[in-house]
């Protein structure tokens, strides 16, 4: 093992390391924005309203990123008026065609986390509020959406995490976040083991960090779920719990 | 409609590729994941903390960083292997090299999903196994594999799902599997998007069939449940 030429490429590695932070929080913006109307309308009962927000999730749920990042980055050069408009500006950059498709792919994942936990809302809740004398949009705004972000936190963490890990497929397409850094030092150092192995070390300690965020949120917004603390009796989970 | 100028029975062929590598490293999962469920499960401490790290660093890098580091780094592994026993050159093909990395990364998934499975299957069976005077491999075999199975199934599914999904990062890898096919096929008719659409289709066509056969295994594995 070598690791001087790792070393003296730690900037490129943190160059790498902002980029992809970059792109997985933009992507999860966007996704998470988008997500949330096509949640509530994958979640209608009418079927013409949900059709296409389903076909939406069902695709990208169902293809590989790499294929939709492809589709977008190599593909959309078939199409002779999409080059010629302004809109090839953000196209032909690798940066953009990642983020598009990074969005799009979380945005299907995450509609589908809140489709679920929308269904899910309790009839009483949205009984006592329309009793209250609120209207639908008001139901949705203080009741049904507040309660599904919080019952969806624990799955989007996991979600926030294989964004963290699809983003590595950035580098695929010349882009230099750390997988695309972990390249460069690769072939120009020709030390595949520690290259890639620190790059591995650095998406450790992000999704650690993450993994230890979520569980912070979840403590604070679900802290009506966790198990009751008794004073008289403190058990054991609730002391793990602290 | 979509005309992929006779390339289509080449994509088929990649086609073939991704569905061997996919059932090929799901063997390997199932059985590291079996492995890693009894040892996280075991009572033996240095068992418990292999299987913990084996998960932990799995779930915590990127599948495509841990198949370059499998990949490159297994090549040059297996090469100084070969020199210390006064070996020649051994190439490491991507099939092997890619099978070998997402069977190993799934496995780590599957081990989750088994060692919940495990634990979901009641006491009083495995009880009752050992009060007919069966050896604890004969509970195992006879009385908790079968019964975990149902509670492992739905897991098991989405595991597979991803897996097969995952499967398209063997390209990067150089395997010719479908999106390598539709790389050259869209490169030679100038019609990426057309082949890249195909091939996200095919893999609609995978999913969708693992999902009847899921349902299938779902309802013949709960025959002895009762449902509302």
């Amino acid at each position: 093992m070598d690791f001087d030429a790792i070393i003296s490429n730690l900037p490129l590695y943190l160059k790498g390391l902002w980029v992809t932070l970059q792109l997985v929080i933009m992507a999860l913006a966007a996704g998470f924005v988008l997500a949330v109307p096509v949640a509530l309308a994958a979640a209608s009962r009418n079927l013409l309203v949900a059709i296409i927000p389903k076909a939406f999730i069902y695709f990208f749920r169902g293809t590989p990123l790499l294929v939709q990042m492809f589709m977008i980055y190599h593909g959309f050069a078939q199409f002779d008026a999409l080059r010629e408009s302004f809109l090839w500006l953000v196209f032909r950059e690798a940066y953009w065609c990642a983020l598009i498709a990074f969005s799009l792919n979380t945005a299907a994942y995450t509609a589908e986390i809140l489709r679920g936990a929308i269904e899910q809302t309790s009839f009483g809740e949205v009984e006592a509020a329309k009793a209250c004398g609120m209207s639908k949009p008001t139901i949705y705004r203080r009741i049904v959406l507040p309660s599904s972000f919080r019952r969806a936190l624990p799955a989007y963490g996991n979600e926030v995490i294989f964004m963290l890990h699809g983003s590595a497929l950035a580098g695929v397409i010349t882009i230099v976040d750390l997988f695309g850094a972990a390249k460069i030092v690769n072939s120009r150092h020709f030390v595949p083991f520690e290259s890639f192995i620190t790059a591995g070390v650095f998406y450790l300690c992000v999704t650690f960090f993450l993994v230890w965020l979520f569980k912070r949120l979840e403590h604070h917004w679900n802290a009506y779920l966790r198990p009751r603390e008794t004073i008289a009796v403190p058990t054991i989970a609730a002391t793990a719990a602290d | 409609m979509l005309d992929l100028h006779g390339y289509f029975p080449f994509i088929l062929k990649g086609m073939g590729l991704t569905v061997a590598v996919a059932l090929l490293s799901l063997l390997i999962a199932i059985f590291l994941g079996m492995l890693g469920a009894l040892a996280k499960l075991s009572s033996s401490r240095t068992a418990n903390l292999i299987a913990s790290v084996y998960t932990t660093l799995i779930r915590g890098v990127p599948d495509l960083v841990l198949m370059t580091i499998i990949f490159f780094g297994g090549q040059i592994l297996v090469n100084n292997i070969s020199d210390y026993f006064g070996g020649g050159y051994i190439d490491v093909s991507p099939f092997v090299a890619g099978t070998i990395t997402i069977g190993f990364i799934f496995g780590a998934y599957m081990a989750e999903t088994f060692r919940g499975g495990i634990m979901a299957v009641s006491r009083g069976e495995i009880e009752a196994g050992y009060a007919y005077g069966m050896t604890a491999k004969q509970v195992f075999l006879r009385i908790t594999l079968p019964a975990m199975v149902r509670h492992a199934l739905p897991g098991f599914g989405n595991n597979w799902l991803v897996l097969a999904k995952a499967t398209a990062l063997v390209s990067v890898i150089g395997l010719h599997d479908m999106v390598y096919n539709a790389t050259v096929a869209g490169g030679a008719t100038r019609e990426p998007f057309t082949f890249f659409f195909v091939v996200a289709l095919l893999f609609l066509v995978i999913t969708g069939v693992s999902d009847v056969g899921l349902r299938w295994a779902d309802r013949r594995f709960s025959v002895g449940v009762r449902r509302d």
